[in-house]
């Protein structure tokens, strides 16, 4: 493996705040919104470059500035920061576009903020992405939780307000609280924050009940990955314009937060650190921390689906799908075998393009019809097939089903529990699949099958501007394609899973 | 002309003062002009220092050629250039943003305001250059008298308050420096010398007499007080609340971080490591104390509607930090308290330059409260952004420079083993976050304008756009706040150079 010193990490970041700059001073709509389109095309391009070097089995390491003796703010591209890039850069163009079509019909004001802050958001998860060590990683992930503070507060009423202080209140109570402390007793005890494949803990001599508290206060710390208790932020930002929740609240904030995770858990601790520490549960027997953190993501997988059965508003029922999806990815390192970690890295491009096409099509239906609520939906089909067909494909691909991307994925995080030889979590993802279907078919039955008297809707077609369908349709097909050739998430994700657990 | 920098620091501001009363008299249009001299030479020279720190070491600078011990020695160190380049920086920057407040708030006192505001800084850059302990109460008290004076002129509705916080505060003022007077007298007694490095070589042999234990214990008590240590602080938050603005933006900075450098001078080169950390025991106990202050502190603050009184919470926690750190009694902790130093100076200058813009923009009478700030976004967009970084510095968000202030006194906490001093910082830095996101809500929301206007907003999915009519400060008053600003991020980026090559020097052979 070879290291390359370059800049281009630091203009994957660079580029997308800088667009800031040009939307400030647009001076017409047409303008102002054709930036952030140009800027996301080329940051894509950027992070797209880096693509070859890492697949040639390299890294590419960048210094901005050394602020502390011992830690950078540093960049350090590998297969798995690369794969995260990746998926959230492709899906900012195709979100504006989306957010275009969307801001415009619905005419909402502010639109000149809205957009800046959306590209500030986008910088701030590349920069989690690329991130060389803990600080800088946690200097991204907190620049993101306050960029993305006045998208979900933009419709500025007494909702917004309360939705905003508790978003806050979650994300950097839990950051400050738990993962500042957490981060400087690592740096007390090693001297040092930089990612390693193997961790960097495991030299430190830790007890293992201090090793246990940080593992639990960095799963829980980075509550935007919404492991419960910590999740109820999620939902709640959902009165956000749907193009944030697509983007920000399916794609770059929520798996900010998985990522993070997944990267102190196998960068930080190490998988043979979490595998060798152990609780000794009630005196019975010593349970490992690879399995503690798989309880917790289940247990929040299977609540999380349960929640979203009895939703009636459609974001929120996609909202609390998110929070037991991510948990997959939690899951995928926990398990702490090759596969689980190639499936939950996998499950983090997968999920996102099945998930955002269900939040597009959630948008396409508000600004169409007005309808926020699924029991309102029925029959809608027969105004928006194009919409449905899509929404459709998205859920078939979050349950985990062929021909869609998302049935790899939780392929290989079968297969992992397998391998580590835990056979509940895969009753786990199991039953989970299952949850998911009963929650989402139905929808989806509604909306084409069912009787004159019953429907909502006129059958006549009349579907969303097609600024809104184009890219729904868009990142559908993705969907499937993901399906058939998942080659390059797939090669990314098992050559991080090959570096994390040491070749094997 | 250089080698008398230590000297100049200090005479160039003395003399700005006389020049400006004289001047006064004749026309107020020169009082600015000189102040702004005065201390652009002061700034000019602490920059000078340091540099000469770094070539040649230490500097000793025997006043009038006079050699101590008898004489009055000036003593340049790592440690208080860079003090000195913050007092004197912070009151160099700010002179600029306060000229519009001065000229509108106290037309007829602006004679005596440009004298003691450079008055009271050279009274600071004393305290800090001085290498004699009774030299130093002489400059606290220059300092001190110029200071009440400076919280008495008060402005607008405020004056009567101010006058009578003023008041408060010479009472407690003069009682701490009274008390390390009276410590600094026992120390003479029983050494006779008050030249702190012939201090610091008779002590040692005389660590188990009383006389010195009550000297420590006195001066101390009359620091804290000074300081606004909690429970000690009641002084402050009026005093600062009340008082024009002009004059709050300097003093509130600066005091109680130059009482802080007193307190760690004192203690480490006076007293001696080796007492103030080992003979005798009091280094748990003032940890705890200083949670405690930090907890207090951030707590008043939660429970204030004005601005300015919230702000003055702040630094009353933030005083806890500083003097923890120190007390953790290791390098960490210790790199954390000076660091804060300057950290905090630059916070505070940044917050109560915002405070006295929209003073002077929306309520040139009475208080500001947190309600006032409605819509403040979209009026003065500049301002508020300057001061939702300076709060997300308070708050210890990087890459502002209060995130790596708390990152070496959280380091310092862990590695002596005192968590709950850990656990009241980041308690202080969760109410932080409540506290300025409570301000920028407030801002962010436009409470004041979009009341009556709400229903019909509401309806049509969209708020008018004729709130967003941008209503900016004077350029003088939002440059130094963007200077000061920028600093924030600078001194982030540059902690460490400031650690490596300034602190650890700084204190090097005394932990």
């Amino acid at each position: 493996m070879n290291e390359i010193y370059s800049i281009q990490p630091f203009l994957g970041v660079l580029i997308s705040a800088s667009a800031v700059l040009f939307i400030i001073t647009a001076k017409r709509p047409n303008i102002r919104e054709g930036w952030p389109f140009l800027f996301a095309i080329i940051n894509f391009a950027v992070i797209a470059s880096m693509l070859p070097a890492i697949l040639a089995g390299n890294e590419i390491t960048f210094t901005v500035a050394r602020v502390l003796p011992g830690v950078a703010i540093a960049f350090r591209v590998d297969a798995m920061g690369l794969l995260f890039g990746l998926v959230s850069s492709s899906l900012w163009i195709v979100t504006s576009a989306y957010s275009i079509g969307y801001m415009r019909t619905l005419s909402e004001h502010a639109q000149t903020r809205y957009y800046c802050f959306f590209a500030l958001s986008l910088s701030a998860a590349a920069g989690v992405a690329f991130a060389g060590n803990l600080f800088t990683m946690y200097l991204f992930y907190e620049m993101l939780s306050f960029a993305t503070y006045p998208l979900v507060t933009h419709h500025q009423d007494d909702e917004a307000k309360k939705s905003g202080r508790k978003y806050l209140g979650y994300i950097v109570g839990t950051s400050v609280g738990l993962v500042l402390p957490a981060m400087i007793f690592i740096y007390a005890g090693t001297g040092t924050l930089d990612f390693a494949p193997g961790g960097i803990l495991s030299w430190a001599g830790f007890k293992p009940l201090l090793i246990c508290g940080l593992v639990l206060m960095f799963v829980f710390g980075f509550a935007k990955a919404g492991i419960m208790p910590f999740h109820s932020w999620l939902p709640a930002a959902m009165v956000a314009p749907t193009p944030v929740s697509a983007l920000l609240h399916a794609v770059a904030v929520v798996k900010v937060g998985a990522f993070c995770i997944f990267r102190t858990l196998t960068h930080i601790f190490g998988v043979d650190l979490l595998g060798s520490t152990g609780l000794d549960f009630l005196g019975l027997h010593s349970i490992n921390m690879g399995t503690v953190v798989a309880v917790i993501a289940s247990f929040t997988i299977l609540t999380a689906s349960l929640i979203a059965l009895s939703q009636d508003g459609l974001k929120r029922r996609l909202a609390f799908s998110t929070i037991g999806q991510l948990s997959y990815i939690i899951l995928g390192a926990a398990l702490l075998s090759p596969k689980g970690i190639t499936g939950g890295l996998l499950h983090i491009g997968m999920h996102a393009f099945g998930k955002i096409t269900l939040f597009f099509c959630a948008g396409a239906i508000f600004v169409t019809t007005g309808v926020k609520n699924i029991s309102d939906m029925t029959g809608i089909g027969r105004r928006m097939p194009w919409t449905m067909g899509a929404f459709f494909v998205g859920s078939l691909s979050v349950i985990g089903l062929p021909p869609c991307g998302g049935f790899i994925s939780k392929w290989f995080l079968l297969v992992g529990t397998l391998e580590s030889g835990q056979l509940a979590f895969m009753a786990v993802l199991l039953s989970s699949s299952l949850l998911n279907a009963a929650y989402f078919l139905p929808i989806v039955y509604r909306a084409f099958f069912c009787t004159e008297e019953e429907s909502k809707f006129e059958k006549k077609i009349d579907e969303a501007p097609s600024w809104c369908l184009g890219p729904l349709l868009f990142t559908a097909l993705v969907s499937i394609a993901l399906f058939i050739y998942p080659h390059i998430f797939l090669t990314l994700a098992q050559m991080a899973a090959k570096t994390i657990t040491g070749g094997g | 002309m250089s080698s008398h920098f230590p000297a100049i620091i200090i005479i160039a501001p003395l003399i700005a003062g006389f020049l400006i009363s004289l001047s006064s008299l004749a026309n107020r249009r020169f009082c600015f002009p000189i102040a702004v001299a005065g201390l652009g030479i002061a700034f000019y020279s602490s920059i000078g220092l340091i540099v000469s720190v770094f070539e040649k070491g230490v500097i000793q600078y025997r006043l009038g050629g006079w050699a101590p011990p008898m004489g009055i020695e000036y003593r340049i160190d790592y440690l208080n250039a860079f003090v000195l380049i913050m007092v004197s920086g912070v009151a160099f920057v700010n002179i600029f943003a306060v000229k519009k407040t001065a000229e509108r708030d106290l037309p007829e006192k602006l004679g005596p305001f440009y004298s003691l505001y450079v008055l009271f800084t050279a009274g600071l850059l004393g305290i800090t250059a001085t290498g004699d302990a009774f030299n130093l109460y002489v400059l606290l008290e220059i300092a001190a008298l110029t200071g009440y004076a400076l919280i008495g002129i008060g402005s607008g509705q405020n004056s009567g308050r101010a006058a009578h916080s003023a008041l408060n505060y010479i009472f407690m003022g003069t009682i701490g420096a009274s008390f390390y007077l009276l410590g600094i007298g026992y120390l003479y007694i029983a050494t006779g010398t008050l030249n702190m490095a012939d201090l610091a070589r008779v002590l040692p042999s005389l660590f188990g007499s009383n006389v010195i234990m009550a000297a420590f214990a006195i001066c101390m008590t009359g620091l804290f007080m000074k300081m606004a240590l909690f429970p000690m602080h009641g002084w402050l938050p009026n005093a600062y609340a009340y008082s024009s603005p002009a004059a709050a933006s300097l003093i509130a900075p600066l005091t109680t971080k130059v009482m802080i450098y007193v307190m760690i001078r004192i203690c480490l080169f006076v007293f001696t490591p080796a007492f103030s950390f080992e003979f005798i025991n009091i280094k748990g106990a003032m940890v705890i104390v200083a949670s405690v202050a930090i907890v207090a502190g951030s707590l008043f603050a939660l429970s204030q509607k004005s601005l300015t009184k919230m702000l003055t919470y702040i630094i009353v926690a933030e005083v806890g930090y500083m003097v923890g750190g120190f007390w953790l009694g290791n390098k960490e902790g210790m790199t954390g308290s000076i660091l804060h130093i300057a950290n905090d100076a630059v916070m505070t200058l940044c917050l109560f330059l915002a405070a006295g813009i929209f003073a002077y923009k929306i309520k040139p009478r009475g208080e500001i409260l947190i309600k006032d700030l409605g819509s403040m976004f979209s009026r003065m967009p500049v301002t508020m952004g300057a001061f939702v970084v300076a709060g997300l510095s308070i708050i210890g968000v990087p890459p502002a420079c209060g995130f790596f202030s708390k990152w070496y006194l959280i380091l310092g906490g862990i590695k002596a083993g005192q968590y709950w001093f850990c656990a009241a910082l980041i308690f202080s830095s969760l109410v932080n976050v409540i506290l300025f996101f409570r301000i920028f809500e407030s801002a962010f929301f436009g409470s004041t304008c979009s009341n009556h206007e709400h229903g019909s907003a509401h309806e049509t999915g969209h708020h008018n756009d004729h709130e967003a009519v941008i209503d900016e400060a004077p350029a003088s008053m939002l440059v130094p706040l963007l200077v000061s600003t920028a600093m924030l991020i600078v001194l982030g980026f540059g902690t460490k150079f400031i650690v490596t090559q300034i602190i650890e020097k700084a204190i090097s052979g005394m932990i």
